[in-house]
């Protein structure tokens, strides 16, 4: 579904992205780590365009991104994308904030845009509050709320960046709970994180990047069982031990 | 000190007979609203085109905006009336019906189109910052979810950015009120004009300065309470600073 | 098609120039006495003297309710007068220029007494705290700690408010006072050309503050790390 070819993005001399080369296939879930600064956010948002990368080919779902002929609108409205810091449209309810791309982007009917909504809403456990603003809303709700804002678009592939880095503690599981019944129900799924618990559980691959580079890319097993890269090695070992 | 204080002269029949003075001040009073109302409107729409065009991605228009901005911001309110009503009218075609037209409505275009101008480019600014302090998390979330650029900035960018900028669009607002009095070099009776008339007419300098003083403080106060009732309207639940 | 004819400038370039230091020279006062009593101002708002906090925000606010055209013209027709009359004075013209200035200088003081007010609030507490602890009485910890952290901060913005000084003292127009607005539009009225005046005017004022506005901002990425 997802095909990246040698993608290379850089500033100046400075590599962010260094001849990546990975896939993502139809209902697989995909975790992307490695330490600050390896690029594991950039290339995830490469995917759906929001960054530019000089080199290599990505193609979803046979749309290639560098096509000059490719709408990224019509593309981004088919991804999904979570972000760190929830990104909740703040002067809207929670309600408008799902219903406002449905209607805009999709051309939904409002009546549409709202069931399509309750229902999302009813599934990361959140009914009752969609006459509520952001502001109102813990940093899990906020969250969860993202996370049913992008499902109300009827994504082929959910993508994640980090999403539980910027939340207290006690609130990361409820939105990795969401995130694991969304795997288990068959999205396809590309998520940055440190979570390896979460990994464990859903993950097929596990993608790990260093400075840019796409240093290993296994099956879940291999990776946590075996690694073969040091730099892998010595990722684990710091952040399961914690 | 010989002066004699009377403050009955307000009502006083003026000169030309029919009015009082204080008719005249109520007058003056009127066309400092209306000029200032009418220059605001102008001001708000053009100057929010321009702060958009200056955050946009091409780097063409973001030129031009910057360019209106600067020529506005650089040359005293003064020259610009002087040149939208004296010089404008020689250079462009149509200037010399717009000559024709009757000299009151001469002054009161030339005074809302310069109040206009030089106010769109401070609305402008204040626009721009608007936008520019919203997180870049949001434009990019916009993004994702398939907004084009046009739908972004209308749905989430501008709605935030103007709330955020109440507090500087109301001191603009307010820079109106009072700029609105240099309008009175070309002869246009607006409040302040109406004040120097008073000193001319009657005898009573200080009566006319403090009474003319007090309603623009007046005006101020006015003003000041509308937006602040415009901000308390404007406000969201929960919602205390400038997102992360 | 208006005929364009600049030849009126090159020959009155003397006027002009005078015109022009007339201008600065305003400028200069305002700014100097500005920011002196400005400070004063700021200070006396954010002391807990009741009675001075009062009178200082109530001087800042009248003088930014008003106009300032409205403050020249007050000083204009009113003050000289009341100035000879007290002092019996002589000359009309001296007072003339005095008055625009002082009236100029006093209506600029409010406006930077705010930036000024702002700038020493910005400075942490902590400072005030620090020098108290070491012994300083107030006035030792405003002058040696806190002002001047605080006029670093407000540099820029004193710049700025600077720039519309001179663009403002255009406004002396009202004074018949040949300022450089004055001087061109009186040459300008004189031989017939106020058109090409004008547009000179305008030309020189952007010139100049443009210039002045780039300088400053290069000068504010150079203080900000």
């Amino acid at each position: 579904m997802i095909s990246i070819r040698r993608v290379s993005k850089y500033y100046g001399d400075f590599r962010v992205l260094d001849d990546c080369t990975t896939e993502v296939r139809k209902g697989e879930v995909i975790v992307v780590c490695g330490p600050s600064g390896s690029g594991k956010s950039t290339l995830i948002k490469c995917v759906n365009g929001l960054e530019p990368f000089q080199s290599g080919e990505i193609v979803v779902d046979g749309v290639s991104l560098g096509d000059p002929k490719t709408n990224l609108n019509r593309l981004r409205a088919r991804l999904g994308m979570v972000f760190q810091n929830f990104e909740l449209f703040p002067h809207m309810t929670v309600m408008d904030n799902l219903t406002i791309a449905q209607t805009k982007v999709l051309g939904r009917t409002p009546d549409a845009a709202r069931d399509k909504s309750v229902k999302l809403l009813a599934r990361v456990g959140l009914e009752a509050h969609a006459g509520k603003h952001p502001g109102e809303l813990s940093g899990g709700q906020q969250q969860r709320v993202a996370i049913a804002r992008a499902l109300c678009m009827d994504p082929i592939c959910m993508l994640f960046d980090e999403p539980t880095s910027a939340l207290d503690p006690e609130m990361i599981n409820e939105v990795l709970d969401v995130m694991v019944q969304l795997a288990k129900d068959g999205m396809t799924m590309m998520v940055v994180t440190h979570e390896m618990g979460f990994a464990r559980k859903v993950a097929n691959r596990v993608i790990f990047m260093d400075e840019g580079r796409i240093v290993e890319d296994a099956d879940k097993e291999a990776f946590f069982g075996t690694p073969r890269s040091e730099r892998a090695q010595q990722f684990l070992s710091k952040i399961l031990h914690h | 000190m010989s002066y004699h204080w009377n403050w009955a002269v307000f009502f006083q029949q003026t000169p030309s007979g029919g009015a009082t003075y204080l008719d005249w001040i109520w007058s003056g009073v009127q066309v400092t609203v209306a000029l200032s109302l009418s220059a605001w409107a102008m001001a708000l729409v053009l100057g929010s085109v321009v702060g958009v065009l200056r955050t946009v991605p091409n780097r063409w228009l973001a030129g031009i905006a910057a360019g209106y901005v600067e020529v506005f911001r650089n040359i005293p309110l003064l020259a610009q009336l002087f040149i939208w009503y004296f010089v404008l009218p020689e250079l462009v075609p149509g200037g010399e019906r717009f000559k024709q037209i009757h000299p009151v409505a001469q002054q009161f275009i030339a005074a809302m189109v310069t109040l206009g101008f030089f106010t769109s480019a401070r609305v402008a600014e204040q626009v721009r910052a608007g936008v520019n302090s919203l997180s870049r998390g949001q434009k990019a979330a916009a993004v994702a979810l398939g907004f084009t650029l046009p739908q972004t900035y209308r749905y989430v960018l501008l709605p935030m950015a103007y709330r955020i900028i109440v507090p500087p669009l109301t001191s603009e607002f307010l820079n109106i009120f009072k700029n609105s009095a240099v309008c009175s070099t070309i002869g246009l009776l607006e409040l302040a004009a109406m004040g120097r008339q008073l000193v001319d007419y009657t005898a009573q300098a200080y009566e006319s300065f403090i009474v003319i003083t007090i309603l623009y403080v007046a005006i101020n106060a006015i003003v000041m309470l509308l937006m602040r009732q415009v901000e308390k309207r404007a406000r969201i639940p929960g919602y205390i600073g400038t997102g992360k | 098609m208006h005929e364009f004819d600049w030849s009126s400038i090159p020959r009155s370039l003397p006027f002009l120039w005078q015109g022009l230091t007339v201008s600065f020279a305003i400028t200069a006062v305002a700014i100097i006495v500005g920011i002196l009593w400005g400070t004063v101002l700021a200070l006396m708002r954010l002391s807990g003297v009741a009675a001075f906090s009062w009178f200082a925000a109530g001087y800042v606010n009248l003088f930014r309710s008003v106009p300032l055209v409205m403050v020249l013209l007050w000083f204009f027709l009113i003050v000289p007068q009341f100035l000879q009359d007290l002092f019996n004075l002589g000359r009309a013209t001296d007072t003339r220029l005095i008055s625009a200035m002082v009236g100029f200088a006093l209506f600029e003081a409010a406006y930077y007494s705010e930036i000024i007010r702002a700038g020493i609030q910005s400075v942490s507490k902590g400072q005030l705290a620090a020098a108290a602890a070491l012994g300083m009485t107030y006035g030792q910890s405003m002058r040696l700690v806190v002002l001047p952290q605080a006029f670093r901060n407000m540099v820029p913005l004193l710049l700025t408010q600077a720039i519309i000084l001179f663009q403002d003292t255009s406004l002396v127009y009202v004074s018949a006072l040949a300022d450089f607005f004055g001087a061109a539009y009186k040459v300008g009225d004189r031989d017939g050309r106020l058109v090409e005046l004008l547009l000179f005017a305008g030309a020189v004022y952007f010139v100049l503050c443009y210039g002045a506005s780039y300088a400053v901002r290069r000068l504010q990425q150079r203080i900000t790390p």
